[in-house]
Order: C-alpha cells, then structure tokens, then sequence
C-alpha cells in the first residue's frame, strides 16, 4: 500500500512537470510531434531509474559517511549521472542497438535534466531506502511521460486549429500547459 | 582530513574514475562503422526530406554501403549526387532525371468559386471531409496548406488559395504527393515546361459553372501536341515520356489552362467568366 501511494503520488499527484515544475525544457522543447515524445519519455524512465539507484549508493557510501552530502551532493550526482549516461551510451550502442536507435539522441540530452538531478536530490531529502529511491525515480518519470504525452497530443491538435494571430506558436502551447497544470492540481489531495 | 580537501579529493576521484570508465568504454566497446558510411553521407545533400524511404540521409548513407540500395533514391541531389555516389563506391550508375512537384490545378480564387464557407481546422483532408471540400470544383486545389506544411525545405507557398510549387526549390521528395487528399500533386519531370494545369474530369459545362480556367475536353490541344497530349474522359493529361514543346498548345487552349512555365499568367487579362 505504501509503495502503490508512492507510485500514484509522484505520477498524478506531485507530477514532475505539472506540480514541480521539472523538467520544462524538453517538456515544452520536444513536445511538436508524438514521435519524438515517445523516444523522450523512454529516455527519461530509463536514465532516472538507473540515476537514482546510483545516486542513492553514492550518497550513502560516499557523501554521507565523510560529512558532504550537505554541500557536495548537486556537483556529484551531476557529474556521476551525466558520465553513467555517456557509458550506458556506449554500452547499449555496442550490446542492445534497436534500444540505441530508439532513444537515440535523446539519451545524451537529458543528461543533466533537471527533472533527473530533482528525482535523486528529492529522494535523499525525504530519506528513502534503495528500492524507494528506484522506485520514486522510476514513477516520478513516468508521471513525467504522461504529462509530456498528454501535452503532445494537445500540441498536435492544436496545431491544426486556428487561434486568433497573437497567440500562434509558443504563446497558445504555454496557455495550454498552464491549463494542464491546473488540471493535474485536481488530483491534489487524493495522496496525503 | 578539512572538509576541503576531502571534497576536493572525493570530486576529484570521481571525476577521474568516470574519465577512466569511459576511455576504456571507448576504446573496447565503440562501435567501428564503416569509414565509407560517413564518406557517403556528405556526398548526399543532407536535407533529411525522407524522400528516398530511410530515416534520413544518415540512414540512406549506411544502407547504400551496406545493404546495397538503389544509388538513384535520393531526389534532392538528383541525377548528379547518383552519379557521385556511383563513382564513389565504383559502381555502375543508372540514369535518373530530375523532378520537381507540380500541383495540377491552376483554380485559384479569382478563377474558381468556393460553395460555402469553411472555417474548421486548416486542414486540406479536414475540408475534404467537411461535405467534400468548400471549392466548387470536386478535382481542385483546396489551399489550405497541407502539402506546404510537410514540405521539408518550404517550396510550396498558398497564392491566392491554391497551392504553388516553387521549382527551383523543389526537391522532389514526394512528400506533397501523398500529403494532398485530392491526389492533385504529381512529380514531373523538370525539364518539361508545358503542363495542364487542371484534374477535372468534369464535362465541359459542369467545369465552366465552378471555374473560370477548368479544362472543358475541347480536344484542340490533342490535336496540336503529337500525341504528348491525350484524353483521359473529359480532362487533358500531358504524357511526360513524350517531347512537347508546341507553345501553340498553350495559346490556343480556350479555357488557359494549358500553362508554360515562367510565361506570365495568360488567363490574367480575360474577364472572368
């Protein structure tokens, strides 16, 4: 049961990009076509499971026992996730290349994310064992895929209709995601 | 150990540990591609229009290197990139001849009438399948911009509602071809310069009631163009394996829609009918 609360919390109810307001770059940035969300949303689930379990092993054994984490915690994981995705890169090019071709480009571009650095920082502050920290990165992205999907099919639809001139382009898609916010506030209250 | 230098040596390690991993990373699990797949992909001209059925030129370059493809796919660079490519990796290089889109519909607003108002989503397949269309012509150009939205190097630009193509800019990649619900967009060979500009199948009198440069089935161009100019039901349709070059074809044409390329707009000084 708490696992199921953690899960339906960071993905409807403390959504990444709708309530915390994570991530807004590729958010608003690769959000033109269902496509390329799709290859996005796959990297995102992808890097932040494997962030947060490395950032969680690095805080506890690292950081933690020489008196860092207080200070030194944003420049390591940074630096820890950013090299880890640049392996996995290679790696998966190497062993797994369907997998390659399909996040393709996305993979090295969201290397340093701010959603991917907030997920592992948010799991030390609330102080979660090893299988939340995986756990919390791993829904906290795919609340991250729902919101960026959700967007992009509005963003689609919306491209095809005719707002009035002064909203076209980035203007109309920020009402939108604002709008979307709201929506997604809805579901505020439903997880203490 | 002061908290200076322990962070100072902790980043550092790190820092280090992850250069290392990757190095070794690099040099045992990269990838070795073919040298000539990068050759290959600068000698096509990297527009990534998707015309030749791969993802890009990227991907064009690594299958013509490894999966053998047809040299002659890649309609942007036309027939000089084929042959580049063939003297390249030393094959044999086939004959292609540069093509342009052509949008066969000359009904723009001044000519054509429109039978209703549309105002949903500007969309050419949403009008379509809003009652058929607003145009009064069933075979005409519905101009809302469905073929110069998918157009990878914008060539297609609305005048005066209909669709044009700018040839010099074209690349040929096919893309408005299948974008257009009305099937009106045709590849064309690019040194071809007389064309009839219009797909109504029509009689004669239904086309003159929708618009004023509709082809009516006089059959006088048939007669003038040696066989480049057939009938298909009511509707002229020039056959591109064949030369024509007898402008008298365009002159003669009561309704102007047999059009030369670059040759100001004849139908311009008629009154619209």
């Amino acid at each position: 049961m708490e696992y199921l609360l953690l899960v339906i919390s960071a993905i409807l109810v403390n959504n990444f990009v709708l309530s915390r307001f994570l991530g807004i770059c590729p958010f608003l940035g690769v959000s033109k076509k269902i496509h390329t969300a799709l290859g996005m949303s796959g990297a995102v689930v992808f890097v932040m499971t494997i962030a947060s379990a490395v950032t969680w092993a690095l805080q506890k054994y690292l950081l933690e026992p020489r008196g860092l984490d207080k200070f030194l915690q944003t420049l390591t994981f940074i630096l820890v996730i950013a090299s880890l995705v640049q392996l996995i890169d290679i790696v998966m090019k190497r062993f797994a290349p369907p997998l390659h071709a399909a996040l393709g480009i996305f993979l090295p571009l969201i290397t340093t994310n701010c959603a991917v650095l907030g997920a592992a920082v948010l799991n030390m502050k609330e102080g979660f064992g090893f299988f939340k920290s995986v756990l919390f990165g791993f829904s906290a992205a795919l609340g991250f895929a729902l919101a960026l999907l959700i967007f992009t099919g509005l963003r689609e639809k919306i491209d095809r209709a005719d707002p009035p001139r002064c909203f076209k382009g980035v203007a109309i898609s920020l009402v939108t995601a604002g709008l979307l916010s709201l929506a997604f506030m809805g579901f505020s209250g439903l997880v203490k | 150990m002061d908290p200076i230098t322990t962070s100072t040596l902790c980043i550092g390690g790190i820092g280090l540990a992850s250069a290392a991993a990757l190095s070794v990373a690099e040099k045992y699990l990269s990838v070795k591609e073919d040298p000539r797949i990068a050759k290959v992909a600068e000698l096509l001209p990297g527009v990534n229009c998707g015309g030749c059925g791969y993802a890009g030129c990227a991907d064009y370059a690594r299958a013509v290197v490894l999966d053998n493809a047809e040299l002659t796919l890649c309609a942007p660079g036309g027939p000089a990139c084929a042959q580049a490519l063939a003297a390249f990796l030393g094959k044999a290089a086939a004959a292609l001849e540069k093509r342009v889109a052509l949008v066969l519909c000359c009904g723009d607003d001044t000519e054509a009438t429109r039978r209703a108002a549309y105002n949903g989503i500007t969309d050419c397949a949403a009008a379509q399948a809003t009652a058929g269309g607003d145009k009064g012509c069933t075979y005409g150009c519905l101009g809302y911009a469905s073929c110069a939205r998918v157009c990878p190097v914008d060539a297609i630009a609305i005048r005066d509602g209909i669709a044009v193509v700018d040839k010099a800019a074209c690349i040929a990649c096919g893309k408005c071809v299948a974008a257009c619900p009305r099937k009106l967009i045709k590849l064309v060979p690019a040194s071809a310069s007389i064309h009839v500009l219009c797909s109504s199948k029509d009689k004669g009198p239904a086309v003159k009631k929708v618009c004023g440069t509709g082809c009516i089935g006089c059959r006088i161009c048939t007669k003038l163009s040696d066989g480049a100019i057939n009938m298909d039901g009511f509707l002229a349709v020039v056959d591109y394996t064949k030369p024509l070059t007898n402008e008298e074809t365009v002159a003669k044409c009561p309704s102007h829609c047999i059009r030369k390329d670059g040759a100001p707009d004849v139908s311009a000084s008629t009154p619209n009918s």
